[in-house]
């Protein structure tokens, strides 16, 4: 079971990582989503994996280490004010630069750049 | 009365002279004289009990726990410097009044003045290393300040920079060298390092530590090949070349090593180092002294080549060698001093100090050349005057050294070599310019100066013909005294302090030295001729062009590293967090620990591989922008189902509205974004992200392995226990949040707030450009509101409000909480948005999710102060057991009011971000007017 646990956190640490070395705004936003699950479930193992624990009294005779429980419940919530914030953030910088770059412009040294249809600001 | 007084009758003194200057020159100069002249007295009054023999220490808690403790010490030693810093220091305050003129900023100048005079003392009387290293750093800045003082000038700004540049890294090397001293000893108090001379000395990082003083102490004393910074720092005004740049400062480098002799002195390294650089410090010195034309510039390399004397003096391994340093150190302040304060008056009085033009002064200033030509005699080590005295005894010292072993005779030759060279620019001092035919248009018709200029250097003048005639009255003790901090073992050698004493070595040198020195000054014009044919350089030149050169190179770096691409900052970012995650990684013999592996299931496999296959799936779909968003909602309801298989419920349910929430939201966002990614990554860049991405994915995956398969104790023990006493409620999880670490949560639902306020704020006057059809040209469906929607939706809102009623009100107790029913409710609440539109919700929904949000989070935070009420700490819960008729025994607990608070936050920020967004494409856009 740990095995297979760690291996999806490896894999969304690769996808993270990997979309948020995109130089456009969105696949970043994505990437920063995978990052954050992937955290998420990192920071949640520090509790070790109880199958048949709880987290209520006198539910069961093995508890569940309440306390990552926690603390990632609002990791989750701010993760999620964090995305949106992004999110809305590329909106507004594609609106006022005219392009969806993370740099704000088309990288230099990029040859393989053709402008797209989205890129002009109307 | 304590020692305390005495810095901060100083600190305050900085002020005096600011307020007092609007009431004219004089008043201001006496009051400015006035905590100086206390702090001095109060020096006075102990002089007895140092006398007799004592350390007096005071200690001043300031921090205790962190080992900050300001204490002060008054030996012989600092004593010595502490008359020498005060006293002159009045005379020079007293000077000053007379050398600036009208116009300029004297309470500014003064307020300088004491300011260096405050940190002067402190280093002196520091008790701990740090304490010192502070008051030495407060020196250099006021030395900056004092030779910028007149800051309109160039070369004031140039010499500024640079006395502060060089004496300011020797600073960083000291405080290297005492953080080494005080790792070793294992204090920071002076009172015992003094006392660990020989921990250190056989300390393998003594040569270490060694080296970092010196490097202090050589910059500090314009020590060569650090000299260059003194002569440049001559345009600073005259009375500041004599107190600092003479007296004081320069000497702060002597203090240093006259401190450490003790503890660092003793050591072969020591006395090369020490003794080398003293030597051609005082020949280099004496030589240039010799070719400078600017009275001043005579002056500061003089000063330099005294101040390799007395290193020397303090590298030769005998005991007389360091009891002569100090007679040095007294007798150069006092002469030096008042060289450079007739230097001032001459400078004052002719408007030059070319001594080219300078010539034949004696008709004009006679009383001026008496006192400037016996403090020149002095320096000279002619008898009768004090610097004879103390000349002899370095000669004496250069001949019983055996610190080159066979070839120790060299040391005594150059020695009378760098005499006679300091005779010959002594003599210049005196017959270039008060003699030596008629001056040579000068700016001004030379006349004596104001009576009372000239009092200050009287004073210095009488002292210097006093220690020279009666040495043993005048300074006899203060000598023997401070020679005890120095040789602090046994009683200090036999040693006579009298002009004669007879027929000897020295005294032949010292007649060497005079007559070689008139000689060489006889000789003068070839020498020149000879010098003239060096290109001279600048050091100002050279030290701009270095400093230049590294801000390019630290420019150019900058460029490199810092080219204003975030891309590149994140790749870098992460490469960094590869090297130094993979570094105690690879240090792990092995990432598994001691704990088995649980059984897996079919199930368990099947859902894995569905994540990893659609993380993947993102990764590579990624262009395909609606397509990844799919994807990484499946990765997104997996890990939600993945936190239930692992007994979280309450994790689940927040992961899973979360889910629909971001998902709605990113759908949205993708309406204004480009629908598909343009290929614009080459592919060299894309195989560097492949594997940044799978290096990191690898480590962080090891890591949690060696984690998870390790046992561990919980902390959580704690929480388990008194979740039901403490906190009253069986829902550890939620008891944490609303009670334990309510502070935190209350912090959290903050950033939430101002999440979503930001967001809405970005939303506000944004200019989208909203296409009209899909990426395919496919045109929107007509039909925005579908009636099944619109009938299921409505039907289920109340449903949807009632569950995330009973989530909030269980939570306390089991799975759920405000988190959660936030969550619910908020999407009960979009659904209906989507379903019905805008202009259907805005006349019924008559929310201000703003509002919302401030009396979420005001709520929360009322709920913590509410506790104050009754005397308990911020947070402090409350809860209690009521029978209510019919419906039985039920718990209240002040941490539901702020989950309630947390309840209203969580919706008002989600409602805020997404109804705002949804809006963007109605007439109900945000704007600025509807704020």
């Amino acid at each position: 079971m740990e095995t297979l646990y760690v291996l999806c956190v490896g894999v969304m640490t690769f996808s993270g990582v990997f979309l948020c070395l995109r130089g456009r705004t969105f696949p970043v936003v994505l990437g920063l989503m995978m990052l954050g699950y992937a955290v998420n479930l990192f920071l949640f193992s520090s509790g070790r994996l109880n199958l048949d624990g709880a987290a209520i009294l006198g539910k069961s005779e093995i508890y569940a280490d309440p306390l990552p429980q926690a603390l990632v419940l609002t990791a989750i919530v701010i993760g999620f004010a964090m995305i949106a914030f992004i999110v809305i953030l590329s909106m507004r910088a594609r609106a006022d630069l005219g392009n969806d770059y993370v740099d704000g412009k088309e990288p230099p040294d990029s040859s393989m750049n053709s402008p797209s249809r989205w890129s002009s600001k109307k | 009365m304590s020692l305390f007084w005495i810095p901060v009758l100083l600190v305050l003194g900085v002020l005096v002279p600011i307020i007092c200057e609007r009431f004219g020159r004089n008043v201001c100069t006496v009051a400015t004289m006035a905590l100086p002249g206390l702090a001095l007295a109060k020096i006075l009054s102990i002089v007895p009990e140092v006398f007799a023999g004592n350390v007096i220490t005071e200690y001043l808690s300031w921090i205790p726990s962190a080992g900050l403790i300001l204490s002060l010490r008054v030996d012989g030693l600092a004593l010595l410097f502490a008359l020498l810093i005060l006293g002159i220091g009045l005379l020079i305050i007293f000077y000053a009044s007379y050398y600036l003129s009208e116009e300029e900023a004297i309470g500014r100048f003064y307020a300088y003045l004491i300011l260096f005079m405050t940190a002067m003392l402190s280093i002196v009387l520091a008790n701990n290393l740090l304490q010192l290293w502070m008051a030495w750093e407060i020196t250099s800045i006021s030395s900056f300040l004092l030779i910028s003082f007149w800051s309109s000038k160039s070369e004031s700004r140039k010499g500024a920079r640079m006395a502060l540049t060089v004496t300011g890294a020797g600073g960083l090397a000291l405080l290297a060298g005492f953080l080494l001293i005080g790792d070793i000893v294992g204090s920071y108090d002076l009172s015992v390092v003094l006392n660990s001379g020989d921990t250190i000395r056989d300390h393998a990082l003594y040569p270490v530590a060694l080296l970092l003083v010196l490097a202090g102490a050589f910059t500090k004393s314009a020590q060569f090949p650090f000299h260059f910074w003194l002569p440049h720092a001559m345009a600073a005004p005259t009375p500041v070349s004599a107190y600092l740049h003479s007296a004081t400062m320069v000497k702060a480098g002597i203090f240093l090593l006259a401190l450490f002799y003790p503890v660092l002195a003793g050591t072969d390294l020591w006395f090369f180092v020490v003794s080398m650089t003293g030597l051609a410090t005082f020949l280099i010195g004496a030589y240039l002294a010799l070719f400078q034309h600017d009275l001043k510039g005579l002056l500061a390399y003089s000063t330099i080549s005294h101040l390799g004397l007395i290193t020397l003096l303090l590298g030769i391994n005998t005991q007389l060698a360091a009891i002569a340093a100090l007679f040095h150190i007294m007798n150069h302040a006092v002469f030096k001093a008042s060289l450079f304060m007739a230097a001032g008056i001459i400078d004052h009085e002719t408007g030059t100090r070319d001594m080219r033009r300078l010539n034949g002064l004696w008709k004009y200033m006679p009383h001026t050349a008496t006192l400037a030509t016996v403090s020149a005699a002095s320096m000279a080590g002619i008898p009768l005057f004090n610097g004879f005295l103390s000349k002899e005894m370095f000669f004496a010292e250069t001949l019983d050294q055996v610190a080159l072993g066979s070839l120790s005779w060299m040391i005594p030759v150059l020695a009378t070599l760098g005499g006679i060279l300091s005779v010959a620019y002594s003599m210049r001092f005196i017959h270039d310019v008060f003699f030596n035919k008629e001056p040579e248009g000068l700016p001004k018709t030379p006349a004596e100066p104001p009576r009372y200029m000239k009092f200050p250097v009287e004073i210095l003048v009488v002292i210097c013909l006093l220690v020279g005639i009666v040495p043993d009255f005048m300074i006899g003790d203060l000598l023997a005294i401070s020679a005890t901090a120095l040789l602090p073992d046994g009683p200090l050698p036999e040693y006579s302090l009298s002009i004669w004493h007879g027929l000897n070595l020295p005294l032949l040198m010292s007649v060497i030295a005079i007559f070689g020195g008139l000689l060489v000054y006889a000789y003068r014009h070839p020498l020149y001729r000879f010098q003239s044919q060096f290109r001279e350089t600048d050091a100002k030149l050279v030290f701009e062009g270095i400093m230049q050169g590294g801000i390019q190179q630290v420019s150019r770096l900058h460029n490199t590293l810092s080219n204003g691409s975030l891309q590149r900052y994140i790749a870098l970012l992460l490469i960094l967090v590869i090297v130094m995650t993979a570094i105690p990684i690879i240090q792990l013999d092995s990432a598994a620990g001691n704990l088995t592996d649980q059984a897996v299931n079919g199930i368990e496999i099947t859902l894995a591989m569905l994540l990893c296959i659609s993380a993947v799936a993102t990764a590579i779909l990624h262009k395909q922008r609606m397509i990844a968003l799919i994807a990484i909602s499946v990765v997104g309801l997996i890990v939600s189902i993945t936190f239930a298989r692992f007994s979280a419920p309450d994790l689940a349910l927040t992961q899973l509205a979360v889910e629909i929430v971001t998902v709605i939201l990113l759908m949205l966002a993708l309406f204004f974004l480009p629908q598909k990614t343009p290929a614009d990554s080459a592919p060299k860049r894309i195989v560097r992200d492949l594997g940044i991405a799978a290096i990191l994915g690898g480590i962080v995956a090891t890591i949690n392995y060696a984690i998870i398969t390790r046992p561990f104790d919980s902390i959580s023990d704690f929480f388990i226990a008194n979740s039901k006493t403490g906190g009253g409620g069986t829902n550890v999880v939620n008891v944490i949040l609303v009670d334990f670490r309510g502070f935190d949560t209350l912090g959290e639902i903050t950033v939430l707030g101002i999440a979503a306020l930001g967001i809405f704020k970005l939303l506000t006057r944004i200019r989208l450009s909203m296409p009209t059809a899909n990426d395919k040209g496919i045109a929107w469906s007509k039909d925005v509101h579908p009636p099944i929607l619109v009938m299921i939706s409505q039907s289920l809102l109340p449903l949807a409000l009632l569950v995330s009623a009973y989530i909030f009100i269980r939570g306390h107790n089991l799975p759920g909480g405000g988190f959660i029913a936030g969550l619910v409710t908020s999407v009960a609440i979009i659904q209906q948005y989507i379903a019905h539109g805008v202009d259907w919700i805005k006349p019924r929904i008559k929310l201000n999710y703003q509002n919302l949000i401030a009396w979420g989070v005001l709520l929360a935070a009322l709920t913590g102060v509410g506790s104050w009420l009754f005397d308990r700490p911020f947070l402090t819960s409350w809860f209690d057991y009521f029978d209510i008729p019919w419906i039985g025994k039920i718990e209240l607990a002040s941490a539901i009011i702020f989950d309630l608070g947390v309840y209203l936050t969580v919706v008002g920020a989600t409602l805020l971000i997404l109804a705002n967004l949804g809006k963007l494409t109605t007439e109900h856009r945000p704007t600025v007017e509807e704020e």
